[in-house]
């Protein structure tokens, strides 16, 4: 089921939770709304919900297909919710858990004890927790109970699944394997679904499409892909990953700080340059156009990169490269040792609001 | 090495203080209310206790507690609920507010009670003017009981359901529960030890009572004595053994109703030990 969202505004007292926000979600997808925290993202999705209601004005529309819910209570919008702490009733066991949403319909749509247990089992197996339907929430680990708390909002064939901040308080290994469940239980069922996350790799992993938001505003709605390579803005680029910082005074297309240059093509004045660790490689020598000294700082493995940090007096925060293990061991870095970054690429956003800029160094590195 | 508080001698002497204090200011008076009652033998106790007056005076503490305790049951839900599940201006005030019975003297309770339903009172004129009568009769006990117990299950709920949080109600609304089935079948049973403790506290309290209301009751014999007024007026007409009697009873409710509470703490204990 699609949802829309026209003019969705929120105060709490004097402060602007959200500003006026339009969206379009298409019926089956699987949305990200990824933001700090205080960017409105749960609150967002608690008036999706209806857990909490955007400020009255005429123009303020919350359509589920083709029905208008802006009106409509939690209880009558049919949304299946999963909690960030789970939320499970800790007085029933899984099985009432999961039940309650059947038990509570009223008598003429109920089904019989006899199919509210089958149904009930049948989500169980689905979420691989069915030997544990006695068992009650305390005696449950995280994952175990985030997933009780999935089967309990699907129990009621929802057409709209909101999930905040579902795996934020699990450890890294359940998370990566709920959001591969989550994912698939997604594609399989065809239900629409919006979750939140703070955490970057999280949305653009799981996400159809992402919904970036900061202070109570959306930033950019795109596919990962997109979302990646073309950030609109400096904040969407800055917060999907690391950012190495280069801010200098430019003059006859040359960037100068302290003791760093590097050829620009950009207009003479103060600038400042965004890379990602990526696109810093590291030399032994400086190159004609790029001279950007500095010295190793920690060199950390990580998978199928090495990450380098490096430091010099002309950066304000020290650097992060990222190399391949065949480029490290062929460097032979060690700690402490001088070397020179060379920026593959770069990225620039003016404070105005310009298109943003993305410059490939011409001549490629052949270090 | 030592810790602090390890010196043998400091901790024996320690403890023989506590035990001593306990055992004068709390088993010994204890001890001399059973020892009294029963002085002239169980004869004497048993016929003080079936004393018609002493039946009155034990029928009308029961029966006031016995509304006293559902009215504040559900006050005291409801405002546990409103306190800490909304939020509206005023809400500190009147979190301040619910403690007022433990802050006022009982006396002081009853005297305003008095002054503003009794026959000369502010609101009693108008309810004089159409018969009705609420002081030095049952109505002005079980208001005043109201008064002074009022607290003790919205105080009990409101720390628990605080901690708690709202967010299982939220999970239930969102599963389609609705007003009465969404506090009976989530709500009540996570409050329902605080709830059971709470109730226990405004029942020995109500039985208890005495300041607030002897300056409502009138303490008329058989028709607006309470049990504690009962104690003091036979104390009064130097009936010793009746007096003690029926102090036996109120300290036997006292002593079952800490029973109950220790009962509870301990299952709770248990509780926690448990998950």
């Amino acid at each position: 089921m699609s949802i829309h969202l026209r003019h969705i505004q929120k105060h709490f007292g004097r402060s602007q939770a959200l500003s006026p926000i339009d969206l379009e979600i298409r019926s089956g997808e699987l949305i990200g709304l990824l933001g700090p925290s205080g960017s409105g993202k749960t609150t967002l999705l608690r008036i999706i919900a209806g857990l909490e209601t955007p400020d009255d004005h005429r123009d303020c529309r919350i359509l589920f297909g083709e029905r208008d819910v802006t009106q409509v209570h939690v209880r009558d919008r049919r949304i299946g919710f999963v909690f960030q702490h789970y939320a499970l009733f800790r007085h029933m066991s899984v099985f009432d858990n999961v039940a309650f949403g059947l038990t509570v319909l009223p008598r003429a749509e109920r089904p019989s004890s006899a199919e509210i247990r089958s149904r009930v089992m049948q989500l169980l197996e689905m979420v691989q927790l069915s030997h544990l339907a006695e068992r009650f929430p305390a005696q449950l680990s995280g994952g175990q109970q985030q997933r009780v708390s999935l089967a309990r909002a699907l129990a009621l064939k929802p057409e709209v699944l909101l999930l905040d901040e579902p795996f934020g308080a699990l450890d890294a290994k359940v998370r990566q394997e709920l959001r591969r469940w989550l994912r698939h239980l997604h594609d399989e069922l065809g239900f629409t679904s919006v979750f939140v996350t703070h955490d970057q790799e999280e949305a653009l992993e799981l996400s159809d499409r992402v919904v970036v938001m900061s202070n109570g505003r959306i930033e950019q709605v795109d596919t990962p892909d997109t979302l990646y390579r073309a950030p609109r803005n400096r904040f969407v680029f800055e917060f999907l990953g690391d950012v190495n910082h280069l801010e200098g005074v430019v003059q006859d297309g040359v960037l100068t700080c302290g003791d760093a240059r590097l050829a620009v093509d950009l207009e003479d004045g103060r600038q400042e340059l965004l890379l990602r660790p990526h696109e810093v490689q590291v030399a032994l020598q400086a190159q004609a156009d790029a001279h950007l000294p500095a010295s190793v700082m920690s060199i950390v493995p990580v998978g199928a990169e090495v990450r380098v940090e490096l430091s010099a007096d002309w950066m304000s925060e020290p650097w992060m490269a990222t190399l391949s293990h065949q480029d490290a061991e062929r460097l032979s870095l060690k700690r402490g040792m001088r070397v020179h970054a060379l920026p593959r690429r770069w990225h620039h956003y003016p404070d105005a609001q310009e298109a943003p800029g993305t410059q490939v160094r011409p001549q490629q590195v052949s270090a | 090495m030592q810790r602090i508080g390890d010196a043998p001698w400091l901790r024996r002497s320690l403890i023989a203080v506590a035990v001593g204090l306990s055992a004068l200011f709390l088993l010994l008076p204890l001890v001399a209310i059973f020892a009294q009652a029963l002085a002239e033998g169980v004869g004497p106790f048993i016929a003080n206790l079936t004393d018609q007056y002493t039946l009155a005076a034990i029928g009308l503490t029961l029966f006031v507690t016995l509304l006293t305790i559902p009215i504040n049951l559900v006050f005291g839900v409801m405002l546990a609920w409103l306190v800490t599940r909304f939020a509206f201006p005023g809400r500190r005030l009147l979190q301040t507010l619910i403690d007022i019975p433990f802050a006022i003297s009982p006396v002081v309770a009853g005297l305003v009670y008095l002054l503003l339903y009794g026959r000369n009172g502010w609101i009693g004129g108008w309810l004089d003017a159409h018969d009705i009568q609420l002081m030095f009769a049952w109505p002005g006990i079980l208001m005043v009981t109201i008064f002074v117990t009022c607290p003790f299950v919205a105080r009990e709920l409101i720390p628990l359901m605080q901690a708690q949080g709202s967010r299982e109600e939220e999970a239930a609304v969102t599963l389609g529960a609705r007003g009465f089935t969404l506090f009976r079948r989530v709500t009540l049973p996570n409050i329902r030890w605080a709830l059971l403790y709470g109730v226990i506290l405004t029942n020995a309290r109500a039985v208890g009572e005495f300041g607030a209301v002897s300056v409502v009751s009138g303490a008329i014999r058989g028709e607006t004595n309470t049990l504690p007024l009962h104690v003091e007026l036979l104390y009064q007409d130097y009936n010793t053994v009746g007096a003690f009697a029926s102090a036996a009873l109120l300290a036997l409710i006292a002593l079952l109703t800490l029973a109950a509470k220790a009962m509870l703490e301990w299952r709770a204990t248990r509780r926690e030990a448990l998950t």
